[in-house]
C-alpha cells in the first residue's frame, strides 16, 4: 500500500480529571477495513470525534496522506476528506426529502449551484450516484418510507459524494437485519476496491469476522491490541476487549430459591420460537443478545408495553398478562428502561420528583405530596447508592450521566418489587457508577427476581448469576456464571451456532 | 459573583420590575395608587387572568389551547340564550355552560389524543368552528332582552338578578362597593389552580407529562387521561370567563371578548418569566396577567392614547420571553 492514509500518533484526551484517551496510536491504510472494538465507556466514540473534528485533541498528532491533520470543525474535517458516518442514522438524511433529494443535497448547499432546482438534472445525477454505490431504490421514494438500511446506505452515499479518502462508520449495522448488514458489507466491501481507508466501529462479531482487514481493540481509553495476521484471531480480540476486568468483580453465584416469573411458551413474534424460562427469588439473571435478538421485545412485554403473539406468563404461580404499565406497576412489575434521555429523565424536576414519579401515591395524603416524606426518601436512595450531589433538589441536568443513571436505577428500588427488570442499565455511565449500581443491584437482590438486559458481555459477567442469551426472538444459550466458557458464550452470541428450540429452566 | 447576579435577575427581576412599575406610576400618576385604582386594575384582569390560568395547565401537559377564547364567547352567548330566550333560571344557565366547557375540552383532548392532531391545529379548528356554531342560533345577532325573535315573537326572557350579581357584584372592602365579584372569583381560582399544580401528585405527573411524556407513561402515568383532564380543566375555566363577562355586560353581545384569546395567552407566557423558573406556573400567570393590567392602568392615567394598549402588550410579552429562553439559557448554559 502506498503510504498511510491517516495516521494518529500519541493521541490524548480528557474531559476534567477523566482521562478518556490515553496516548493512542493508529494507523490506517488505503484499501482497507479497521475494526475497532471496545466495550462501553473505552473511548472509541471519543477517539472518533476527535478525527471528525468535535473535540479537539489535549495533545499527540495526526496526519492525512502525509500532511498535518488537525480539523477545527466538523465541516473542516469532512473538507479536508475525512468523513465519519455516525451511529444515530436520521443524522445523515432528511426523512422529508425524496432519495434524490437526498443524494445532492450537498450540491444544493453548494453556493455555485445556482438558485433554481434543475429537476432533472438533480434526478440524473442522483441516479448516477446510486448506480456507483449499488443502490437499488426508487429515487422518488421519500427517505421516511424506506427501510433503515436503506437509509443507512444514503446516508453512507452522501458521505461517499464528498469523496473522502478516510471513511468512519460508527456502529453501522447497530438497527440492521442480517440481511441488511449483508447489504452494508457488500458496499463497504466496493469502497475498500476504491480505496478508501475504513474505520469501522463495532462489537458485533459476525460483522467482524465478515470485512475485518485489521482489528484494534481499546479498553480504558488505550489501545489494548492490534491484530493483523492472515487469518485474524478473534478470540484473542475478544480477550484483548474485555481484558482482566471481569475478575475484578467476583460474583457469588446464587442459585435463587423458588421461582417467581415463569415464561410458558412465550412467543415474542408471531412465527418466532417459542421460549420458556425460569427466573429465581433472589436471582440475577442477565439476558444478553444483540440488536434484534427480541430481549428489548421481551422486557416490553413483560412491562404491559406490547403483547405477546402467544404463551403464558406467570409471577409466583399467578397468571400474568399486563394490560399497560400502569398495571404492571401495580402488579409489582417494575422496569428501569434503556436510553434515559429519551425513557426515563424528566429533565425539567429535580432529584427528589425524578427518583420518586412512579410511587408519588404512596408519598401523598388524598392528593397532596408530602414534600418533606418525598424528599427525606430520595436522601436515602441517594447515601445508599453514593449519588453524588448537593442535595436532592439539585436538577436532574446537574448530574453526571452515571448519578443520573444511579437515580433511574434508585427509582425502581424504593419499593419492593417482585420482578425488577433492568434494560441496558449501564449505558452512558463510567465504570465507578457502573460497580456501585451492580453492587447495589445484587446487595438488594433477595426478594425479587432480577432480570437484566445487556448488549455487553462483560457487564452481564459482572453483574449475573446465570446468562441467557438471546437471538432472534429465542432462547440460544444458558451459561451459569461460574468457571464460564467465553468462547462458547460468545460463539452463541454472533449466531454460530444453530437456533435450536431454546429451553432455559 | 457575575452568575450570582444573573441568578438573582432571572429569579426576582420580574418582580422587581412590577414593584418598580407601581412605584413610578404612583408618583408620576396622582390618583394611581388608590384602592379604587387598585380594583379597577384588578377588575380588568380578572376575566383574562381566569382564562390564562385555563391555558396555563395545558401548558403544563406540553399542550396550548387556542380555543378559549371562543370557549369563552361560546359561554357568553350561550348563557344569553339559555336565559333570555329559553327562560331558563341562573343555575341551569351556569351548569350548562360549564358543561359546554367542559365538553369542548374534552373533544380538545381527545382529538389531540386519540386522533393525533397537533395541539395547535386541533385547538386552533375547534375556535373557528365554536365563532360559527354561536352564531347561528341567533342568526348572526346579539341576544338582548326584548329583542325580537326570527318567527316574529318577543323574547321574554331576561337575565335574572342573580346572574348579574355574578358579575356586577362589589363587596364592601375598605370603602363600600369595593371589590368585584368576578375578582374573588378570580382569585380563588388562582389559588386553587396553584394549590392543584404545585402542590398535589397530580400536578407533578402533569409537569413530567410536559417534560418529557414518554419517561412519564413508562412509570405508569396514564398520559392520555391527564391531557385531556387538562384541555377539560382549560375549557371549564373558559367558560367561566364567559359567564362573568355576560354577568357584567347583562346582554349576549357577539362582538366582545375578541382580545380575550391574545391576551390571556399572553399572561400565560409572561407568567413563564416571573421568578425565573421558565415553565408555565399558575403564580406567575396571576402576577403576568396583573403586570399587563398595572401597566395599562398607568399609562391611560398618565393620557397615553387607548390604541397604543396591544402595543405595549406585545412589547412587554416579547422582553418577558426573550428574558425566559435567552437568560434561563444563558444560566444553564454558564458549565459549556
Amino acid at each position: 500500500m502506498a503510504g498511510d492514509a491517516l495516521k494518529v500518533n500519541g493521541l490524548q484526551k480528557s474531559f476534567g480529571k477523566n482521562h478518556v484517551l490515553r496516548q493512542i496510536d493508529l494507523t490506517l491504510s488505503p484499501g482497507s477495513v479497521t475494526v475497532l472494538m471496545g466495550a462501553n465507556g473505552a473511548g472509541k466514540s471519543t477517539l472518533v470525534k476527535v478525527i471528525c473534528g468535535h473535540h479537539r485533541a489535549d495533545g499527540g498528532t495526526m496526519t492525512l496522506a502525509g500532511s498535518a491533520f488537525e480539523p477545527t470543525d466538523a465541516a473542516d474535517a469532512i473538507r479536508k476528506g475525512v468523513v465519519t458516518v455516525h451511529q444515530s442514522i436520521d443524522d445523515g438524511v432528511i426523512p422529508d426529502l425524496d432519495v434524490a433529494n437526498n443524494l445532492m443535497l450537498d450540491s444544493l448547499v453548494d453556493r455555485g449551484h445556482g438558485l433554481f432546482v434543475r429537476e432533472r438534472h438533480l434526478r440524473a445525477e442522483a441516479a448516477k450516484v446510486a448506480a456507483a454505490m449499488g443502490i437499488d431504490v426508487n429515487l422518488r421514494a421519500r427517505v421516511s418510507d424506506l427501510a433503515v438500511a436503506d437509509r443507512q446506505m444514503i446516508a453512507i452515499a452522501r458521505a461517499m459524494a464528498r469523496a473522502p479518502k478516510v471513511l468512519i462508520l460508527d456502529e453501522p449495522t447497530s438497527s440492521l437485519s442480517a440481511t441488511e448488514a449483508d447489504r452494508l458489507f457488500a458496499l463497504i466491501d466496493r469502497l475498500r476496491d476504491q480505496g478508501v481507508a475504513i474505520l469501522y466501529i463495532s462489537h458485533r462479531m459476525s460483522d467482524i469476522r465478515r470485512i475485518a482487514d485489521r482489528i484494534v481493540v481499546m479498553r480504558d481509553g488505550a489501545i489494548s491490541g492490534v491484530f493483523d495476521t492472515d487469518p485474524l484471531d478473534y478470540e484473542a480480540a475478544v480477550t484483548a476487549m474485555l481484558g482482566h476486568r471481569m475478575t475484578d468483580v467476583d460474583v457469588a453465584v446464587q442459585s435463587g430459591t423458588k421461582p417467581v416469573l415463569e415464561l410458558h411458551d412465550l412467543q415474542l413474534f408471531p412465527n418466532a420460537t417459542p421460549i420458556n424460562l425460569a427466573a429465581h427469588d433472589g436471582e440475577v439473571v442477565a439476558l444478553v443478545g444483540l440488536l434484534g435478538s427480541g430481549k428489548s421485545r421481551l422486557a416490553e412485554i413483560l412491562f404491559g408495553i406490547t403483547r405477546p403473539a402467544q404463551g403464558q406468563i406467570r409471577i409466583n404461580g399467578t397468571g400474568y398478562a399486563p394490560r399497560s404499565v400502569e398495571d404492571a406497576i401495580a402488579q409489582g412489575v417494575f422496569m428501569s428502561p434503556k436510553d434515559r434521555g429519551t425513557n426515563a429523565v424528566i429533565p425539567a424536576f429535580d432529584i427528589a420528583d425524578n427518583m420518586t414519579l412512579p410511587f408519588l401515591q404512596g408519598l401523598s395524603i388524598g392528593s397532596f405530596l408530602r414534600a418533606r416524606q418525598q424528599r427525606s426518601r430520595a436522601q436515602e436512595m441517594v447515601h445508599q447508592l453514593g449519588i453524588v450531589c448537593q442535595s436532592v433538589g439539585d436538577g436532574i441536568d446537574t448530574l453526571s450521566g452515571g448519578n443520573q443513571q444511579k437515580v433511574m436505577i434508585a427509582r425502581w428500588l424504593l419499593e419492593p418489587a417482585k420482578v425488577l427488570l433492568l434494560d441496558e442499565p449501564f449505558q452512558g455511565v463510567d465504570i465507578g457508577a457502573r460497580r456501585d449500581i451492580g453492587h447495589h443491584i445484587r446487595a438488594s437482590a433477595p426478594g425479587r427476581t432480577t432480570l437484566v438486559f445487556l448488549a455487553e458481555i462483560d457487564e452481564a459477567l459482572e453483574l449475573a448469576d446465570r446468562i441467557i442469551v438471546m437471538n432472534e426472538g429465542a432462547i440460544v444459550g444458558e451459561h451459569a456464571n461460574q468457571n464460564i466458557d467465553l468462547a462458547a458464550l460468545v460463539a452463541d452470541i454472533s449466531g454460530a451456532k444453530p437456533i435450536a428450540t431454546g429451553t432455559a429452566t | 459573583m457575575n452568575d450570582r447576579l444573573l441568578d438573582f435577575a432571572i429569579r426576582y427581576g420580574f418582580l422587581i420590575l412590577l414593584i418598580g412599575l407601581i412605584v413610578y406610576f404612583s408618583l408620576a400618576a396622582p390618583g394611581f395608587f388608590g384602592p379604587l385604582s387598585a380594583a379597577f386594575v384588578l377588575q380588568s384582569v380578572a376575566i383574562t387572568g381566569i382564562l390564562a390560568l385555563g391555558v396555563t395547565c395545558t401548558l403544563v401537559v406540553g399542550g396550548f389551547d387556542l380555543s378559549i377564547g371562543a370557549v369563552a364567547t361560546s359561554a357568553l352567548m350561550l348563557s344569553a340564550y339559555s336565559m333570555v330566550i329559553l327562560e331558563h333560571p341562573t343555575p341551569v344557565a351556569v351548569m350548562l355552560c360549564l358543561g359546554m366547557g367542559a365538553l369542548v375540552g374534552f373533544i380538545n383532548g381527545v382529538l389531540i389524543v386519540k386522533f393525533r392532531v397537533p395541539d395547535l391545529l386541533a385547538t386552533l379548528g375547534m375556535m373557528f368552528l365554536l365563532i360559527g356554531l354561536q352564531r347561528i342560533p341567533t342568526q348572526g345577532n346579539s341576544i338582548a332582552a326584548g329583542m325580537m325573535l326570527p318567527d316574529g315573537s318577543v323574547a321574554e326572557g331576561t337575565f335574572s338578578a342573580a346572574f348579574l350579581w355574578l358579575g356586577r357584584h362589589r363587596f364592601d372592602v375598605v370603602i363600600d362597593r369595593l371589590l368585584p365579584m368576578p375578582v374573588v372569583i378570580f382569585v380563588a381560582i388562582a389559588v386553587l389552580i396553584w394549590l392543584f399544580l404545585g402542590f398535589t401528585r397530580h400536578g407533578r405527573l402533569m409537569y413530567a407529562i410536559g417534560s418529557n411524556a414518554r419517561a412519564a407513561a413508562l412509570v405508569g402515568t396514564p398520559v392520555n387521561r391527564y391531557k385531556i383532564a387538562a384541555y377539560m380543566i382549560s375549557g371549564v375555566t373558559a367558560s367561566i370567563g364567559g359567564i362573568l363577562l355576560a354577568a357584567r355586560l347583562g346582554r349576549g353581545d357577539i362582538a366582545s371578548g375578541n382580545n380575550l384569546l391574545l391576551d390571556s395567552v399572553a399572561a400565560a407566557l409572561i407568567g413563564f418569566a416571573v421568578l425565573g423558573v421558565a415553565r408555565p406556573n399558575a403564580f406567575g400567570t396571576a402576577i403576568g396577567a396583573l403586570f399587563v393590567g398595572i401597566l395599562l392602568q398607568g399609562m391611560t392615567m398618565m393620557n397615553a392614547p387607548y390604541y397604543t394598549q396591544d402595543f405595549v402588550k406585545g412589547a412587554v410579552l416579547v422582553a418577558a420571553l426573550v428574558f425566559t429562553f435567552y437568560l434561563s439559557s444563558r444560566r444553564t448554559g454558564t458549565g459549556h
